[in-house]
């Protein structure tokens, strides 16, 4: 348990002293929620669909989430490129137990900033539905700052290199999120976007953190902390899986 | 009855049809003081990596205090501490956050742990800069701390890679003061690589020179000396190795083959 807890306060201090990763974080989330909030708002109620600002809050955390989450995998790269991995590699402690400290710490980060957007949007007029929700919602975005931290660890561990990282990350991560039901409702989408959004496990947990925020669920919140938690395994499968074959 | 720290028997290591070290047998005493010299691309730091668990050799046992490093990576791995030819720090934390960290990764135990650290940074005086980030050190005292960090968790061996490289000539003549008294007070075994021969010709006990991946020397710097019938380390060194300048990409190859096929012994 001291190594798990060390090396997840490892990455929270690097993180806290990182005064640019904090605005970044931040920054762009913002100004999607107001370009889009503001800008598609009217289109959004004009069409029958009600308060945009209200749909597209869950979808903004999500994608908060899940973009610092994969992106955090670039610490495992930093890390062999700077050499501290062989500090790990040559102490007596488990692969397993590195991993899960780092990513834990990783998942952390990604969390809060999570929950930072979240904060935010209150300011912009956005009214959780019940405080119970948010509860619930945090125990989601948790969750899904879990898997995709694992992904992007596994990613981390597999690429040697940071601009090849970047651009497969992006390759993943843009369609994940646009094919998603992050920006637009599934109930109203053409049938084959209606199939891939179902299909990606993104739109489950934007789904779940609509039922906790807005009361509002397509595929029932049932399902979608099915889909979660399945996710989750397999990602953290995946993720050790890679961490295991890295390379000093 | 004198214990070996470093046991070698016949150990090889090939990455594809390239035989980075071949069929090198030596043992190292404990509490000896130890120098592994040889041209770029010899051989040196894949042993240093195989000796240390990060590379698994093809062939051949090696023991460290007893333990085989293949069989049991973490008995093995609690007995060393090891400076690497790069800076294996966290950059962003401070010198004593990097302390703690090495602490768990070692489990030392947590009663007298902060007296312990600041006994280690005062001895390579780093103690008044122990809350500072270490990226606001310079090259010598990131060496230091790396040096500090080693032998936090008491080990028996420290395995030191080129540890005086690009340091300047005070630096230098500081550390080895350190090492050595740290040697001579706990009876701790060193082994370490350089190319500064006269580095080797002061602290080594005994000397062993690899090339192309064999031990073409072994003996006190007396002793190659007589051997070649020179009257300095260098030329001794020199006659064994040859004038020729190696090929860098030879040690390239090396490190990149070594990154690409290692498999860490778990």
């Amino acid at each position: 348990m001291r190594i798990i807890y060390q090396l997840w306060l490892r990455q929270i201090l690097k993180y806290v002293r990182s005064k640019s990763r904090i605005i970044g974080a931040v920054g762009q989330p913002l100004l999607f929620l107001l370009a889009l909030g503001y800008g598609l708002g009217s289109v959004f109620q004009r069409a029958g669909q009600g308060n945009y600002i209200e749909f597209l809050v869950p979808g903004i955390i999500t994608q908060t989430i899940l973009f610092a989450s994969i992106f955090w995998g670039i610490n495992i790269i930093f890390d062999r490129i700077w050499g501290f991995l062989k500090e790990t590699m040559v102490a007596p402690v488990s692969r397993l137990r590195i991993f899960v400290g780092s990513v834990l710490g990783g998942a952390t980060t990604s969390l809060l900033q999570g929950l930072l957007v979240l904060i935010v949007s209150l300011f912009l007029g956005f009214r959780p539905y019940s405080w119970e929700g948010v509860l619930l919602a945090a125990l989601i975005m948790a969750v899904l700052a879990v898997s995709i931290t694992s992904l992007g660890a596994g990613m981390g561990s597999i690429t040697d290199n940071i601009p090849g990282f970047q651009s497969i990350n992006q390759f993943l991560i843009f369609p994940l999120y646009f094919l998603s039901s992050s920006i637009f409702p599934i109930d109203t989408a053409p049938d084959v976007l209606k199939i891939i959004a179902s299909l990606n496990p993104i739109s489950y947990a934007v789904d779940a953190l609509r039922f906790a925020l807005i009361n509002q669920t397509h595929f029932g919140i049932g399902l979608d902390l099915v889909v979660l938690f399945g996710t989750m395994v397999v990602l953290i499968g995946f993720g050790t899986f890679c961490f295991r074959r890295i390379q000093a | 009855m004198t214990n070996d720290a470093i046991k070698l028997e016949h150990v090889s290591k090939k990455f594809d049809d390239f035989t980075a070290v071949n069929d090198i047998s030596l043992t190292v005493k404990e509490g000896e003081i130890f120098a592994f010299l040889g041209p770029n691309g010899a051989g040196k730091s894949t042993t240093i990596k195989m000796l240390t668990t990060l590379l698994r050799p093809t062939g051949g046992t090696l023991e460290l205090a007893g333990n085989n490093v293949v069989t049991h990576p973490d008995a093995a791995r609690k007995s060393f501490g090891v400076v690497f030819q790069d800076p294996s720090l966290d950059d962003d934390l401070t010198a004593y956050e990097n302390m703690t960290l090495h602490a768990a990764l070692y489990s030392v135990p947590k009663t007298g742990l902060r007296e312990r650290i600041e006994q280690l940074l005062a001895l390579v005086e780093l103690k008044e800069r122990e809350n500072h980030l270490v990226k606001t050190f310079s090259g010598g005292m990131k060496r230091r701390l790396e040096i500090a960090r080693g032998l936090l968790h008491k080990p028996h061996i420290l395995f030191m890679d080129e540890p005086t490289l690009g340091l300047d000539t005070q630096t230098r003549q500081l550390l080895w003061d350190y090492v050595t008294k740290l040697s001579r007070e706990n009876d701790m075994t060193i082994f370490f690589t350089t190319h500064y021969l006269e580095e080797a010709e002061m602290v080594a006990g005994r000397i062993a020179i690899i090339d192309h991946g064999k031990i073409i020397a072994l003996g006190t710097d007396q002793e190659l000396k007589q051997q070649t019938g020179t009257d300095s380390l260098e030329k001794a060194y020199l006659k064994l190795t040859g004038t020729k300048v190696r090929d860098e990409e030879v040690s390239d190859a090396d490190n990149r083959a070594s990154r690409i096929r290692a498999r860490r012994i778990r």
